[in-house]
């Protein structure tokens, strides 16, 4: 892709136009969701659809979040591809039949004689002191859960290239973004791309310690790969992309190299993505690479607090990445 | 009717011998609704169904050899073996499919009669479901959003009055459920669902209604199974999980869809003994030919356990 056709685009507008683009080429794809016609809930990210493609195609709905999730789900079995968009994850819980029950079984239990092309997108919308039920990243539930994919773009060019490419999926795509990545700039290219389903990619090479980050760590990782170099420490920095199905040779291969894994996740750490990667690799034959043990970092078993310095405690800094990656450093 | 009657009497002796293992929920009893709501659906018209859906599954068209073999798990089934009784699926044929989660397939519902909405293709769909998942949130929120947006969806809902072994009115405050639904500005008919004209009339009503871009319709059909929740009776493993009176039981099988409507037939000669016999044997025989096929059929392949996780 030559390089004059792209240009320097936020995360949240990058997406707006895979949503556009989407809309415009294939006339089975609609966005429905509480919020779609108003800013407050989803940002820019849904700039223009309602005024370019009608209400007909993008569908503002009441707080019915079992029904309308439902309906989305349905749609995409009856052959249109529905985006379906919960502006706050933590809603998303009576979302869970149509999601698990239905959308994710489907396919199996009826033999590939139905298949729901459907996106259900999940923001992040954390920070500003909103506590325990407005602050939630979810997304090791659903990667726990066969027959869900579930990505986690953590570029502009990620976020339209995933979008794009979970419109395109023939089976349920869970796309999670994290709404503190929305101003984050990058290079985007104008036309319709794809960045595929199940790709990890290497953001940053190193010879000394693998970092795997999720969503936003990913931006504060390469931060810390920089401090982390003024030290001598070489960081091999991987975006999984994809949290299910995981990227995981990617990172087997990293491992080999370096003999040393961070992960650093944006959810809780019991039970989590964070543990998956780290059981993955200690089942493979990167185990006997290691030269020091696993090392993780991610939320505390707690709910995200109100009080700012809480919160400031209670998410995962860069600070946080540098401190662990020297530890495992023996520095 | 009698197809579906046929059919699913024909289960019992397997199951009781345990040639069949899975949970087959019998329709016996509520035939009338289904074969009185699908012949007035076009084939590519969506339905949606719930655990005691052979008999939609029968009536939208679907292949009786392929449900049998699918109840015995087999590869030739309807879903290859992986859904099962409760699961059956005929997309050929408009049912897109049926499964257990009571009410979750009532917004799936919604969805086809978006789909056809956005498309303007003039499709509507059913969504059929018992008494038990009016007790569901969902069902409320799907009740508002369709009347909201008027679409073209029939809400069939069989009230059988159990809700597994829990009867109506200890599940309602308002055990008329046609009463909770009218608020929400959806036409709304309640009818004897053992009345298989009665129903035929009602629904072509209620199909022309949604055709014609009116909005929802909502049907309660007063009906009886006349078998257990699972199974051919719930007191088969001796726990007596029925609570049914024997008096009950029988006072509705003086209102057998099938009976009355043979009774139709006869005094209005429209058709005659013999040929209502004839017209047994021969899905008998259709039904002994589907139940030997499945038996002979294969399982699905070990190395296939994970084939359908996701469409490649």
């Amino acid at each position: 892709m030559s390089s004059k056709n792209k240009r320097k685009l936020q995360y949240s507008l990058a997406l707006n136009e895979a949503l556009h683009q989407m809309m415009a080429s294939d006339k089975s794809v609609f966005l429905i969701g509480q919020g779609v016609k108003s800013p407050w809930y989803v940002g820019n990210t849904c700039n223009g659809l309602l005024k370019k493609f009608g209400s007909k195609r993008v569908i503002d709905t009441p707080v019915s979040e079992n029904a309308v999730t439902g309906a989305a789900v349905g749609a995409a079995i009856s052959g249109m591809k529905p985006i379906i968009v919960h502006p706050r994850m933590d809603f998303m819980f009576y979302a869970m039949d149509p999601i698990i029950n239905q959308a994710a079984n489907w396919h199996y239990m009826f033999g590939g004689k139905v298949n729901v092309p459907v996106v259900i997108w999940g923001i992040i919308n954390r920070g500003g002191e909103q506590a325990a039920q407005h602050s939630q990243t979810l997304h090791s539930i659903f990667s726990h859960i066969p027959g869900l994919k579930v990505v986690m773009p953590a570029t502009a060019y990620d976020a339209k290239g995933l979008m794009i490419s979970a419109i395109k999926d023939p089976n349920p795509v869970i796309y999670i973004d994290d709404r503190w990545l929305y101003k984050e700039e990058g290079m985007v290219p104008k036309e319709i791309y794809s960045v595929p389903i199940g790709k990890g990619i290497i953001r940053k090479e190193g010879k000394d310690l693998t970092i795997v980050a999720i969503s936003y760590l990913v931006r504060e990782a390469m931060k810390a790969a920089e401090i982390l170099k003024k030290q001598s420490i070489k960081a091999e920095v991987i975006d999984p992309r994809t949290i299910s199905p995981l990227d995981i040779p990617l990172i087997i291969k990293s491992v080999k190299k370096t003999g040393r894994l961070l992960i650093a996740d944006c959810g809780w750490l019991s039970g989590g993505i964070g543990a998956d990667i780290s059981a993955r690799i200690s089942e493979s034959d990167a185990f006997k690479k290691l030269k020091k043990p696993i090392a993780r970092i991610g939320l505390p078993d707690c709910p995200a607090p109100m009080s700012g310095p809480l919160e400031k405690t209670y998410y995962i800094w860069l600070e946080d990445i540098v401190k662990a990656a020297k530890k495992l450093m023996g520095k | 009717m009698l197809k579906i009657r046929l059919a699913e009497e024909s289960l019992v002796e397997p199951i009781l011998k345990g040639e069949i293992k899975c949970p087959c929920h019998l329709y016996t009893g509520e035939e009338a609704v289904a074969a009185g709501v699908c012949p007035n659906l076009n084939k590519k018209d969506y339905i949606f169904g719930n655990h005691r859906s052979h008999g939609h599954y029968l009536a939208k068209g679907g292949k009786l050899k392929e449900l049998i073999a699918e109840i015995y798990g087999k590869e030739t089934g309807c879903s290859k073996g992986r859904g099962g009784s409760m699961h059956v699926v005929d997309p050929k044929n408009g049912f897109l499919g049926a499964a257990p989660i009571v009410a979750g397939t009532i917004s799936l519902a919604i969805g086809a009669a978006l789909a056809s909405k956005i498309r303007n293709d003039k499709r509507i769909a059913v969504s059929f479901f018992g008494d038990g998942a009016t007790d569901e949130g969902g069902f409320y929120e799907s009740l508002n959003i369709t009347a909201l947006w008027k679409l073209p969806i029939i809400f069939a809902c069989e009230n059988n009055l159990y809700s597994t072994h829990l009867p109506i009115k200890e599940c309602r405050s308002e055990a008329n459920i046609s009463k909770t639904v009218r608020p929400f500005k959806i036409k709304t008919f309640r009818i004897d669902g053992n009345d298989v004209l009665k129903i035929f009339e009602t629904v072509k009503k209620a199909v022309d209604f949604c055709r014609k871009g009116k909005g929802p319709v909502f049907i309660e059909f007063l009906t009886y199974r006349l078998r257990g929740h699972v199974g051919p009776d719930d007191n088969i493993q001796g726990a007596h999980t029925d609570i049914r009176s024997k008096k009950e039981i029988e006072a509705w099988e003086k209102k057998d869809p099938i009976k009355r409507f043979e009774n139709y037939l006869l005094k209005n000669k429209i058709s005659n003994v013999k040929e209502m016999e004839n017209i047994k044997n021969k899905i008998q025989k259709e039904i002994e030919n589907a139940h030997k096929l499945a038996k002979q059929a294969p399982y699905p392949k070990e190395k296939d356990l994970c084939k359908y996780v996701f469409k490649k």
